[in-house]
């Protein structure tokens, strides 16, 4: 028995997700009453592994193959399943990344389990876990009990668990090598790439001015823009309005945009799903104008008003320019 | 080449929620429903493939009675026929079972593709099509912009996170669960509405699929989650709601 945390790297750098779930498994098996063990794979990995192991932790295993040295799904399933089997763990923590996506729901099946994704809370109960997940794009919260025995799989939100909770310590590094019959990988990654330069560095604005799908046609976008030209604020979009063409891609912020933090997000018609929470709930104060006074982007808001943005936003315009006259 | 599209119904965007009395889902007696909209992207990347390359795309759905009506609008779109696995109680189901029902429905068409939304906006547990992959033994990608087909390979623009994407090549057949924004979603004709009404829709039970498996993962309650934070709401008159959200941001954040 034991807790395995599976750690994200591409090309010998973190992704800072695992951090907290490193956070999380450290909580969970103090709880539990058993070890932590956390794993790294890739190709050469050792330096990742040694830099894991200043947590409190059993063991860090550098899981390496040549063939683990760009992602695959297949790859990456077949190198943690073996882990799985050689050291029996419990229950199995990933941060929720895209690349958790679409490979650790593989490696749940595996074991005729199902991948607890997403989840922003685990608490254990009559020593086994509890996860709590959010349901209908964040409007409602499940609690999701499992059955019939571990591995347990889950994969935690981001910002689920914290970073500052992370105890030090000194973890013994053991590698573990896989055996991976490489021509057996069916995906062939090519490299990754953007699409183009960032015309737009929403990352450096103070003001920020996000749509979404209440704004209901492209022909409205105005009613927003004149707002953002009274704040001398950025323009932003949640990704629907993006998607449809109603203002660029690089306006986009979100899992699959920009995370930004500026001094003031003002969020309008924006309902605020968990992909988009991602990309702003680091903004210093938060301003959610929404017909629906049960959206979840007010259980972030610092401020509101809950009414049809066609008026809201128009009294605002009139507003800041008489505060700035 | 023959698509299948696996497609989900959820209650519409805006629905207002309300738990059931035994706490364990929501009172769907007044909700309408709608198609999941990443799957509706599915099924556009479907259409188009098959207007490209020829061939024949199938709708498939697990949900109770009232899919038909989704289902009947995947086909006024152009899908050629459809299964629905008809089930009244999914809440009995956990996403492993959903996937082998799944799977076991299409593994007699012998698929080249399989496609699905990379999430469903109810559960969003978005690893349906990933599961079934693995029970089918075939290969997977997830998240995917476009589908180029190449003879027996597809290669594929899969998004990554922060605006970076990447190209995987793989054999057929294969699942992808597609995400939005790849293509434009396209309305149904009155033609199609008209043609849709002749096409086959095969009802399957889940006894007939060799019954629904034991769930390992269970929705134990759902609930209003708690605030974490005190939200300060202006409510009244427009206005004066405007002016006092104003005078916050002037005075207190300090950006007017």
């Amino acid at each position: 028995m034991s807790v395995l945390v599976v750690m994200e790297q591409s090309g010998g750098k973190w992704n800072r997700m695992s951090w907290e779930t490193v956070a999380a498994g450290q909580q969970l098996a103090a709880e539990l009453g058993t070890d932590l063990n956390i794993a790294v794979a890739g190709a050469g990995v050792g330096a990742l592994a040694a830099e894991a192991a200043t947590k409190k932790a059993a063991k860090v295993y550098a899981v390496e193959h040549e063939a683990l040295g760009s992602y695959t799904a297949d790859g990456y399933t077949a190198a943690i399943e073996a882990l799985i089997r050689a050291t029996n763990p419990t229950l199995v923590l990933f941060p929720h990344t895209y690349q958790v996506r679409d490979f650790a729901p593989k490696l749940a099946t595996r074991f005729s389990r199902v991948l607890i994704s997403d989840a922003v809370a685990v608490r254990i109960e009559a020593g086994s876990p509890v996860f709590v997940r959010l349901l209908f794009q964040g409007k409602l919260n499940g609690d999701v009990r499992v059955s019939g025995g571990g591995p347990y799989f889950a994969s935690l939100q981001a910002g689920a668990y914290r970073v500052d909770t992370l105890a030090e310590g000194s973890a013994a590094v053991e590698t573990f090598a896989p055996s991976i019959e490489a021509a057996a990988i069916r995906q062939k990654p090519e490299a990754s790439f953007r699409e183009s330069a960032r015309a737009v560095d929403l990352t450096a604005a103070e003001i920020i001015v996000s749509v979404g799908r209440g704004i209901k046609e492209k022909d409205n976008i105005h009613v927003v823009e004149e707002l953002a030209k009274a704040l001398g604020a950025e323009l932003a979009a949640s990704r629907p309005i993006c998607d449809a063409g109603w203002l660029p891609m690089e306006r986009q912020v979100g899992s699959s945009g920009q995370t930004v933090a500026p001094k003031v997000y003002i969020a309008v018609g924006i309902s605020g799903a968990i992909q988009h929470l991602v990309g702003m709930k680091g903004a210093k104060t938060i301003v959610a104008i929404n017909k629906d006074a049960n959206a979840p982007m007010f259980e972030v808001a610092d401020y509101g008003i809950v009414g049809d943005l066609f008026e809201v936003v128009p009294a605002l315009v009139e507003e800041v320019k008489k505060a700035k006259a | 080449m023959k698509i299948i599209v696996a497609i989900k119904q959820v209650p519409v965007r805006d629905s207002q929620l309300r738990v059931e009395s035994d706490g364990r889902w929501i009172q769907e007696a007044d909700l309408s429903f709608e198609i999941n909209e990443p799957d509706a992207y599915a099924l556009e990347e479907g259409l188009q493939l098959k207007e490209k390359h020829g061939g024949e795309v199938i709708a498939l759905c697990l949900g109770p009675a009232r899919a038909a009506q989704t289902i009947r609008e995947a086909l006024a779109k152009g899908a050629d026929r459809a299964i629905h696995i008809e089930e009244e109680n999914l809440g009995a189901l956990d996403v492993l079972g959903v996937a082998k029902l799944l799977a076991g429905a299409v593994k007699a068409e012998n698929p080249d593709l399989i496609l699905t939304g990379l999430q469903s906006d109810d559960l969003g547990y978005g690893q349906t099509g990933v599961v079934m992959a693995e029970l089918m033994g075939i290969a997977s990608s997830t998240i995917i912009m476009q589908v180029e087909v190449n003879g027996p390979s597809i290669r594929v623009k899969r998004e990554l996170e922060d605006g970076w994407f990447q190209h995987i090549t793989m054999p057929l057949p294969a699942v992808l669960t597609i995400q939005s924004g790849g293509n434009k979603l396209r309305y149904a004709t009155l033609m199609g509405i008209k043609k849709a009404k002749s096409k086959e829709i095969k009802r399957v039970t889940i006894d007939e699929l060799g019954g629904a498996p034991a769930p390992t993962a269970a929705v134990e309650k759902i609930y209003v989650p708690q605030k974490s934070k005190k939200t300060q709401i202006f409510e009244g008159d427009v206005k004066v709601a405007a002016a006092a959200l104003v005078e916050k941001l002037k005075f207190e954040v300090r950006v007017i």
